[in-house]
């Protein structure tokens, strides 16, 4: 199939991780957090998500075309 | 009890991101869909990590995620032996021994491959067999998502039905098994990702793995869940025997190497080299799956121990509602925003259990079905139409199915209870045909039967312990044993079928005339098939030392958690 999948495997991590950490540094010291022993596991779980997106994305087609391009 | 959860402006958003990539794959795929293939084999293209991927993603379906983590407060540590024993052992051997004979023969599909090795009838069972079987595992995976939303999130039953299955329906049909196997890909990141947060924050409330031991140890009926063969004998699970032989060896063989819903991913797969990697390179997540959704039962249990005023399991009759464990250890820990995603892994759960079942229920209607018996000859054009039909037609008969189940309970447990039946000897039959020759087409399709009426006989004659329903067993009147639990009557079943089919099969062989030549049998039987040479171009690349590594890990996990 012509598709490479890790295009958007890594879009959307990538998004969702930017999403996450956004809203975890907006939450920052929040009493949500006391559930969650304290922990702003929406900033961790965003910055995580984001370098996994990110990851995909730079071993994708989508990068390698433009290098083969150059 | 209050089991429901607050959700805010980024749990949804978390959520509609999601099904927009999974609707996104599905349109983007579909202008690859030219042939019935393209929609039905993914043309046999894919690279072996994908296929990978999506060979164990389809069985982390619902019931994986919600049942075994419900077993692993039920029932500990020794849950875990429905993966190290169960699971990777049939992985490997699929890799090196059977993949050559079902990706290097002609066969589209499982059926298929039986059609080619014994004959028509075989083919003819078992294609119908799987084809109901399928249909009734979507319908049930749709029924357990609507329920669970309703339970949760406050959500209607019937729109969260049909919303669920017209979402799995565009996706599926406008990009066939590539769409569900790329779908599947990108549920199995998200499960992972979505549920260790869960993972790491409940262990480290916990106190570590020592702190969950200790807190285990504060009740004697949950001392010893960290160990899974420790103590395995006297527990629910019964004999070493029936967990080696029965779930390890039958089930579990009988399950990965026959079922055509996983067979189906690694015949996807590009090249007989990815076809053969495709169970190995799933095998290694697979291995490490148990800290994600069994370690979080035990942890739940090692919670209520400990007495939690947070966490709170509710009661379901005389015990614990153990399926609701993952849900109640979401809400328990994760705050809005995460707690969106680990809902969302959930539904993505839900997702690629359904879509297998769909994609392979097209496959074996659309070739052994319908281009076997109803309608032969026609143009690729006119099945790969069937192809798109069929898939309409499957979400829409699982959806009446999942209201079935919704009525009536006790018929979804007896449909599963025969469909363990039949598929409890189907491995005696690729065994023997795919390594003698001499086995015939008659023999094989007598071994199923009789080993299907030996299992029904045996669950007749036998109960677990406590049983209130003939649906448990013990429906012939008298009860010649009683078994610890549900499980350990159920290797035992798997147990004597097999060796029924096995026995028959070989007879009714022996008393048969072959009914295909040497020449008709090249590709599908050992003895005549040339040894596959694999073309990776390294050592490390191939299959063999891919399967010995697996080995070793699976052996290394056994004995530090033994």
């Amino acid at each position: 199939m012509g598709l490479d999948i890790k295009i958007p495997i890594g879009a959307m991590f990538a998004l969702l991780g930017i999403i996450l950490t956004i809203f975890g540094l907006s939450t920052s010291g929040n009493e949500m957090y006391d559930i969650s022993l304290d922990i702003n596991i929406n900033l961790w779980s965003g910055i995580l998500m984001f370098l996994f997106g990110s990851v995909m994305l730079a071993f994708s087609d989508l990068f390698r075309k433009k290098k083969g391009n150059q | 009890m209050e089991t429901g959860f607050n959700l805010g402006a980024i749990d949804y958003t978390i959520m509609i991101v999601y099904f927009v990539f999974v609707l996104g794959i599905g349109w983007a795929l579909k202008k690859y869909m030219k042939d019935a293939s393209a929609f039905l084999e993914a043309g046999r293209s894919l690279p072996a990590w994908v296929t990978g991927l999506a060979f164990i993603s389809a069985n982390l379906g619902a019931l994986e995620v919600i049942g075994m983590a419900a077993s692993g407060a039920k029932y500990g540590m020794a849950t875990v032996h429905f993966y190290w024993i169960g699971a990777i052992p049939a992985m490997i051997f699929l890799a090196i021994f059977m993949m050559p004979f079902y990706y290097g023969s002609k066969a589209r599909s499982v059926p298929e491959y039986l059609k080619l090795r014994f004959d028509e009838k075989t083919r003819g069972f078992n294609a119908f067999s799987f084809a109901i079987m399928t249909i009734f595992a979507s319908g049930i995976s749709m029924y357990a998502l609507a329920l669970l939303m309703e339970t949760l999130l406050g959500w209607n039953f019937h729109m969260s039905l049909i919303i669920s299955a017209l979402i799995v329906l565009i996706y599926t049909y406008l990009g066939g098994l590539s769409s569900a196997i790329y779908n599947e890909v990108l549920q199995f990141f998200l499960i992972v990702i979505g549920f260790l947060p869960l993972v790491v924050i409940a262990l480290i409330k916990i106190g570590g793995w020592d702190g969950m031991v200790d807190k285990l140890h504060m009740n004697p009926l949950t001392t010893g869940f960290e160990h899974s063969w420790q103590g395995v004998a006297n527990g629910p699970m019964g004999s070493i025997m029936g967990i080696v032989f029965g779930l390890g060896f039958v089930m579990s063989f009988g399950y990965w190497c026959t079922n055509f819903l996983v067979v189906q991913r690694a015949m996807a797969a590009g090249s007989m080299s990815a076809a053969r990697k495709t169970p190995l390179i799933g095998a290694l997540p697979k291995m490490f799956i148990p800290f994600l959704v069994i370690v979080p039962g035990v942890i739940a249990i090692a919670l209520i121990n400990s007495g939690d005023e947070l966490f709170q399991l509710p009661l379901k009759g005389n015990g614990y509602d153990y399926d609701l464990v993952i849900p109640m250890m979401l809400k328990r820990f994760l705050p809005t925003g995460v707690l969106g995603l680990g809902l969302t892994a959930l539904m993505a759960s839900f997702m690629s259990g359904m879509a297998g079942n769909v994609t392979a229920f097209n496959t074996v209607f659309t070739y052994d079905i319908y281009q076997s018996y109803i309608v032969k000859g026609k143009s690729d054009r006119h099945y790969l139409r069937v192809g798109q039909i069929t898939t309409i037609v499957g979400v829409a008969v699982s959806i009446l199915t999942a209201y079935v189940a919704a009525m009536f309970n006790n018929v979804m447990d007896f449909l599963q209870l025969i469909f363990a039946f039949i598929n409890a000897p189907l491995f005696a039959a690729f065994l023997l045909g795919m390594f003698t020759k001499r086995t015939t087409g008659h023999g094989a399709f007598w071994g199923l039967l009789s080993g299907t009426g030996a299992a029904a006989v045996v669950h007749g004659l036998t109960q677990p312990v406590g049983a209130l329903s003939m649906i448990k067993g013990g429906w012939m009147g008298t009860v010649v044993h009683e078994f610890p639990s549900e499980m350990a009557q159920n290797f035992w079943i798997a147990i004597f079928a097999f060796c029924v089919a096995l026995v028959v099969t070989i007879v009714i062989s022996l008393m048969t005339k072959r009914n295909k030549t040497d020449e008709e049998l090249r590709g599908l039987v050992y003895s005549l098939t040339p040894r596959v040479v694999d073309d990776s171009k390294h050592w490390y690349q191939k299959p063999s030392f891919l399967a010995l590594i697996v080995g070793i890990i699976a052996i290394v996990l056994t004995i530090i958690y033994w």
